[in-house]
């Protein structure tokens, strides 16, 4: 009984973020329409590039696991009444710590704590800027993200660059490397690190007295306080979680992407997961496990862009062009009501 | 420093003064009505990609401005529409309008233009300066229309019935709707506003300062308008002044990184965040006296 009005709860949010899904995949198809190219073609090769393959499976779900992480960062500041936008920053950060520590210690563990920690600092100002000066936090990590940007720019083509390849800075040395989980794919142990993650922050928020405290700050900040909980600290705790995920997305991502191993020139290879994560994030609903899903859907669109790029000659910018709309869709309150009121309306 | 750089730090605040001015009063209309809208980012990249397309179809810099306007204000009416009428969330809205923005223009280059990330404008599309010296500083007309729609902002906010009704729906909507004025059109009203305030400032990015469409043209101004209208106090003419200042800040960069001896000593990416760490200074500092409109962000639903 109990378990069943639960799934129920969960039907009604899945059929929404379905139908966003699918109200982005049509209007993409009118902007391809109108752009010139076919939209069958261009959704076939997204298709094949992306889920036909046991290649194509591999990268969808190595696409997926920065994806899942930077998802988590914005869905517990969601979850604590907080839009944290700053984790495109701290992946910068994170895969830049894991570059510079793997050179002196050698191994894998160090390099992910690296990013982990480095997460959890860079995040750090701007909760302090929020609990105790006000500043929203749309502000200041979009700022702090920038700041990120030519910060960790410096730091790769100034500090850490590889002498023997001007594109990028110094690898990851092979010691310290995720392994990969399917042989000459990208798919690697840090989809594992992810989907662990996810799990734990799970536990962490419906299952300990910290995750209730944080919820319950987001859901009623009022009643918290009422109820002894100290909402600055839930602020401060949501932004150093947030980042922890944030910052082993970087480390991950230059741990696990074969074959480069490093950050590449104007941190091309690093950049937009952060922003993509938001999606992810508002896709799966703020909840872990939505996300691990929304995940591996944003990942097989981007695994699937190369292909459509290739074969139907479609921008890959174009998958942005359907996430942006996913995510409007998302923000329609009540959208399944509206869809049912408007078809009622028709057969009337 | 002398004259000349006087004269050309002074222009250049100026013309990075006018996308920031411009955006920022629009953002102060719209929360004086209780309106929040993150997504000016997003709207500022669609109309400067569209206000580029539209001078050049017309070869002329004005239709580019008038139809970043009117790109800015159907974002406008879906950003109202969700908001106003049907009580969403104002944050959500926004992230998506500024990720699709990015998105859009970075697609729009290549298959309009079938150029990677960067788009030169001709110089027919362009608008012609007001003046011009031998060291290539101008001035553009579209500063002297800023400073107007500064001015012209206050004076309708804090003037004049229609801006007390704006303030009015922002700051206490049941007692406004109790007096008969139609909260939710008020309210509306004030996001179409800002949005085509938005939409100029873009096109004036493409067709006037820059003269280039590229994939991420907006650098964040979109977010510093809004820093800037909480440095503002919600006040037009003090958001002028703000713009001016982080103007300054982003010429003063450009400025060091050019001087010899300064950009041998500092790496030039430091000063690269100069706008961005002087944004936060500011916003920090200023925060604890700013009070935004009692309503902003809050669905008004009558009871």
């Amino acid at each position: 009984m109990n378990l069943k009005n639960e799934l129920r709860g969960y039907a009604k949010p899945v059929a929404e973020s379905v139908l966003a899904i699918l109200i982005g995949a049509f209007i993409g198809a009118l902007v391809l329409w109108f752009s010139g190219y076919s939209p069958f073609e261009a959704y076939y090769w997204l298709i094949r590039g992306s889920l036909t393959s046991v290649d194509g499976i591999a990268e969808t779900l190595a696409k997926s696991a920065p994806l899942i992480l930077t998802a988590i960062t914005f869905a517990i500041g969601a979850r604590t009444g907080l839009f944290n936008i700053g984790a495109e920053g701290t992946v910068y950060f994170g895969a830049m710590a894991a570059i510079i520590v793997t050179q002196y210690l050698q191994n894998p563990i160090a390099g992910l704590l690296a990013g982990l920690l480095i997460g959890a600092l860079w995040a750090l100002p701007a909760a302090v800027l929020k609990v105790y000066r006000g500043v929203h936090e749309v502000i200041s990590t979009i700022m702090f993200n920038w700041i990120a940007f030519f910060l960790v720019s410096w730091l790769a083509v100034s500090v850490y660059y590889n002498p023997k390849d001007p594109n990028s800075t110094l690898p990851i040395p092979p010691s310290a490397r995720l392994p990969l989980l399917v042989k000459n794919t990208s798919l690697s142990w840090a989809f594992i690190v992810a989907i662990l993650s996810a799990i734990i922050v799970f536990i962490v928020m419906w299952h300990t007295k910290l995750g209730y405290e944080l919820r319950t700050s987001g859901q009623n900040p009022r009643a918290a306080e009422y109820g002894g909980i100290n909402p600055k600290r839930s602020a401060i705790w949501s932004f150093v979680i947030g980042g922890m995920t944030a910052g082993l997305a970087g480390a991950g991502l230059v741990m696990g992407t074969p074959p480069s191993y490093a950050i590449t020139q104007g941190l091309a290879n690093v950049y937009g997961y952060g922003f993509d994560g938001i999606g992810v994030s508002l896709v799966g609903r703020n909840h872990p496990l939505g996300i691990i899903f929304a995940g591996i859907l944003f990942g097989a669109l981007s695994a699937g862009a190369t292909a459509m790029q290739q074969h139907a000659h479609v921008p890959l910018e174009m998958i942005k062009v359907i996430e942006g709309i996913i995510i409007i869709a998302v923000a329609v309150p009540g959208l399944l009501d509206l869809f049912a009121r408007l078809f009622r309306r028709g057969e009337a | 420093m002398n004259e000349t750089m006087v004269i050309s730090l002074l222009l250049g605040s100026l013309a990075a003064m006018v996308p920031i001015a411009l955006t920022s009063i629009g953002a102060v209309i719209s929360e004086r009505a209780g309106v929040v809208n993150i997504g000016y980012e997003g709207i500022l990249m669609f109309a400067a990609f569209f206000g580029a397309m539209f001078a050049e179809l017309a070869g002329n810099g004005w239709v580019g401005i008038l139809g970043g306007a009117f790109v800015g204000l159907l974002f406008g009416v879906l950003h109202g529409v969700l908001t106003v009428y049907l009580k969403g969330d104002h944050v959500i809205p926004g992230i998506g309008l500024n990720l699709l923005g990015y998105g859009a223009v970075a697609f729009g280059i290549r298959a309009y233009w079938g150029t990677a990330g960067q788009h030169q404008v001709p110089s027919n599309a362009q608008i012609s300066p007001l003046w011009m010296d031998a060291f290539g500083n101008s001035l553009s007309p579209m500063v002297p229309i800023t400073i107007a729609v500064a001015i012209i902002a206050w004076w309708v906010l804090f003037k004049t019935p229609f801006g007390l009704r704006i303030r009015a729906v922002g700051e206490n909507p049941e007692a406004a709707d109790a007096l008969g004025i139609n909260v939710e059109l008020y309210r509306f009203t004030a996001v179409l506003i800002a949005s085509a305030l938005a939409g100029v400032a873009g096109a004036y990015l493409s067709v006037d300062w820059l003269g280039t469409v590229t994939k991420t043209i907006a650098a964040g101004r979109g977010f510093i308008a809004l820093a800037n209208m909480v440095f503002s106090g919600w006040n037009p003419l003090i958001a002028l002044g703000g713009a001016f200042l982080f103007g300054f800040f982003d010429n003063f960069a450009i400025y060091i990184q050019n001087n010899p001896w300064l950009a041998g000593t500092i790496p030039w990416q430091f000063i690269a965040t100069l706008p961005y760490v002087v944004t936060l200074i500011v916003v920090a500092g200023i925060i604890g006296r700013a009070r935004p409109p009692k309503w902003d962000g809050r669905p008004y639903k009558r009871e």
